[in-house]
């Protein structure tokens, strides 16, 4: 079983979601895929047992065997690769290790060697969560392939909850592909409102059920409401806007430890989304 | 070089929801002279608390995709072999997926492959109430290749920059990747909203990092102060070695939701913020101008 939390917009509470959810779901691996800010730490507390480098993949030109035939600068779509007469230069941060310069090359000139983008962690938290996160390397300009790195770091059957990045780019959705369910966490603004529409649109295209937790909740912004219910969407959970709730987060403490019902909330939140996986594999 | 004729401010915030796009609007209602660009082009919002027209819109082709044509297609593997994104499966091609890179179109010994522009969004010139010039964009589901994005909107909004233009203020994207990056070439000065949480401050000082590399300039609003005092001063502790200036505390009301619920910027919404942001304005002109 494989959950996934995200949110068009961020800052809508859904690390406080997938943290909450994580501390419910018996004998879970929770997976922060994040990269640019990984923030599922502070809140869960792992002991963190190995960290190790991420690294990818990028052309490496021996400049005695190059001719300067150009054939790399010409099949290389990223513009990553320079021909300076003397030297081809590569822009690694432009690089997406797709291997074409390297397969192309008349000369044999260009090897491919490993390039560090980041680091992978892995712990264990007091209630026995395996946790994942990463930390895409300052500078580095692409997030997916970490992304997808630490998404599959962890290959056993326990369950797994994945805290998307925000937004809806590629990020997302290589965050979100292949989970059997995705909760889209929003807020009762315009802002959250219209980034859930965006959200929706990615989930639709790559086939995944999807259900909604209104964070924040606010009554008189009955738009997304009407919305939800016009379109029949599944909505999972209303959270009401509480100052004990944002206290617990800022002080960087799980809600499911430190407010009484939230806890509930999460464990009916979790029944229902059980329930949908089941209902698919059944359709 | 001449100097250019206008400054460039950016408002980041590392992590989402702490009022970036709030201040950003607020801040722009309140300047002169400016240009206004929204780069969150995951997830554009300041338009929604803006009256605006819209001049032109344009496509943006954000990279290229590949698409095998079955009736030329030999079934021989080699595209699958050599796509390194998954992107190829069954002779078919992903959009989702695909990379745009190219190689197995060049690897296709029977030229079955195209290899095309593709539309991955759009951007619109518009105009605010009082005649400034406002652009934001919007990414198509689930696409790539924000960082460019960013850049081209940028590039079309200096191509249409007036002489009398004095500022250029960006709504910056979350997170310290490439459409941060992006938005931040050519930036004079970056105003970083944060929140007094634990993940607030941890966002905050990666994002200080990013500025390091790129040796500009920035100042520090702290949102929401007093929902964590404690906090707040950590971040305040943090920065100070750092060299980075304090602009502002706000404390934390209800309004700021209350105005974006009636699609409104906070001052427009309640007068009361015009001295409130007016002074951080002035504050960071300051900051920037000595
Ligand atoms: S393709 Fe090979 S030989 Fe030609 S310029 Fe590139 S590295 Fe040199
Ligand atoms: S691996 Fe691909 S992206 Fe990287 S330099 Fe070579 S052709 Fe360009
Ligand atoms: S263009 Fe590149 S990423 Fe796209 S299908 Fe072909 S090999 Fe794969
Ligand atoms: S390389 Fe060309 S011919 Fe071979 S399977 Fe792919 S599309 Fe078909």
């Amino acid at each position: 079983m494989v959950i996934s939390i995200a949110s068009g917009k961020g800052g809508t509470g859904k690390t406080t979601v997938a943290c909450g959810l994580a501390s419910v779901t018996n004998n879970c691996v929770y997976i922060d895929c994040d990269v640019e800010e990984p923030n599922g730490h502070i809140l869960l507390k792992p002991k963190i047992t190995l960290e190790e480098s991420s690294y990818k993949i990028i052309p490496k030109i021996n400049n005695d065997l190059c001719n300067f035939c150009n054939k790399c600068t010409e099949v290389c779509e990223f513009n990553a690769l320079l021909n300076f007469k003397t030297e081809i230069y590569l822009i690694d941060e432009l690089c997406h290790s797709c291997g074409a310069c390297t397969y192309f090359c008349p000369q044999k000139a260009i090897t491919e060697v490993k390039k560090e983008n980041g680091k992978i962690r892995i712990g264990e938290t007091s209630n026995n969560i395996l946790f994942y996160d990463a930390y895409l390397k300052v500078g580095e300009a692409s997030a997916a392939p970490l992304i997808k790195k630490v998404k599959n770091a962890y290959k056993g059957d326990r369950p797994v909850i994945i805290d998307s990045p925000p937004g809806t780019s590629c990020s997302m959705l290589e965050a979100v592909k292949d989970s059997d369910f995705c909760v889209l966490v929003t807020e009762s603004t315009p802002f959250g409102f219209n980034d859930l529409k965006l959200a929706i649109n990615v989930l639709r295209q790559i086939n995944i059920p999807y259900g909604i937790v209104i964070n924040k909740y606010d009554e008189n912004f009955s738009l997304l409401d009407e919305y939800i219910h016009d379109n029949q969407l599944n909505l999972l959970l209303r959270i009401p806007f509480r100052m004990d709730i944002a206290e617990s987060y800022s002080k960087g403490e799980l809600p499911t430890e430190t407010v009484k019902d939230y806890k509930v909330m999460m464990l009916d939140l979790l029944e229902k989304i059980k329930k949908e996986i089941v209902k698919k594999e059944y359709a | 070089m001449p100097d250019k004729h206008y400054k460039q401010i950016v408002i980041l915030s590392g992590k989402g929801g702490t009022g970036k796009t709030t201040v950003a609007t607020a801040l722009s209602e309140i300047a002169e002279a400016k240009v206004v660009i929204d780069t969150d082009v995951d997830a554009a919002n300041m338009h929604l608390v803006f009256d605006y027209y819209i001049n032109s819109e344009y496509d943006y082709y954000g990279g290229k995709k590949a698409e095998i044509n079955p009736n030329k297609c030999s079934q021989c593997g080699m595209c699958e072999l050599v796509c390194r994104f998954d992107a190829i499966k069954e002779f078919k091609v992903s959009r989702t997926s695909c990379e745009g890179c190219g190689f197995c179109f060049r690897v296709c010994p029977d030229d079955a492959i195209s290899f095309y522009e593709s539309k991955s969004g759009v951007y619109s010139a518009c105009e605010l109430e009082d005649q400034s010039k406002f652009y934001y964009a919007q990414l198509l589901a689930g696409e790539g290749n924000s960082g460019k994005l960013v850049s081209e909107i940028k590039k079309k909004a200096y191509e249409q920059v007036k002489e009398n233009v004095k500022w250029i203020i960006i709504d910056g994207p979350p997170g310290i990747g490439c459409p941060v990056n992006a938005s931040l070439s050519g930036v004079d000065f970056v105003v970083i909203v944060t929140e007094p949480t634990q993940s607030g401050l941890h966002d905050l000082k990666r994002l200080i990092n990013l500025l390091e590399i790129f040796k500009i300039p920035s100042g520090v609003i702290i949102n929401k102060y007093d929902i964590n005092t404690d906090m707040s001063n950590s971040i305040e502790k943090f920065i100070r070695p750092e060299g980075i200036s304090l602009l502002a505390k706000i404390s934390f009301d209800k309004k700021f939701i209350k105005a974006i619920q009636n699609s409104k910027t906070i001052i427009e919404y309640d007068h009361a913020y015009i001295d409130t942001f007016k002074t951080i304005w002035n504050d960071i002109q300051k900051v920037i101008l000595n």
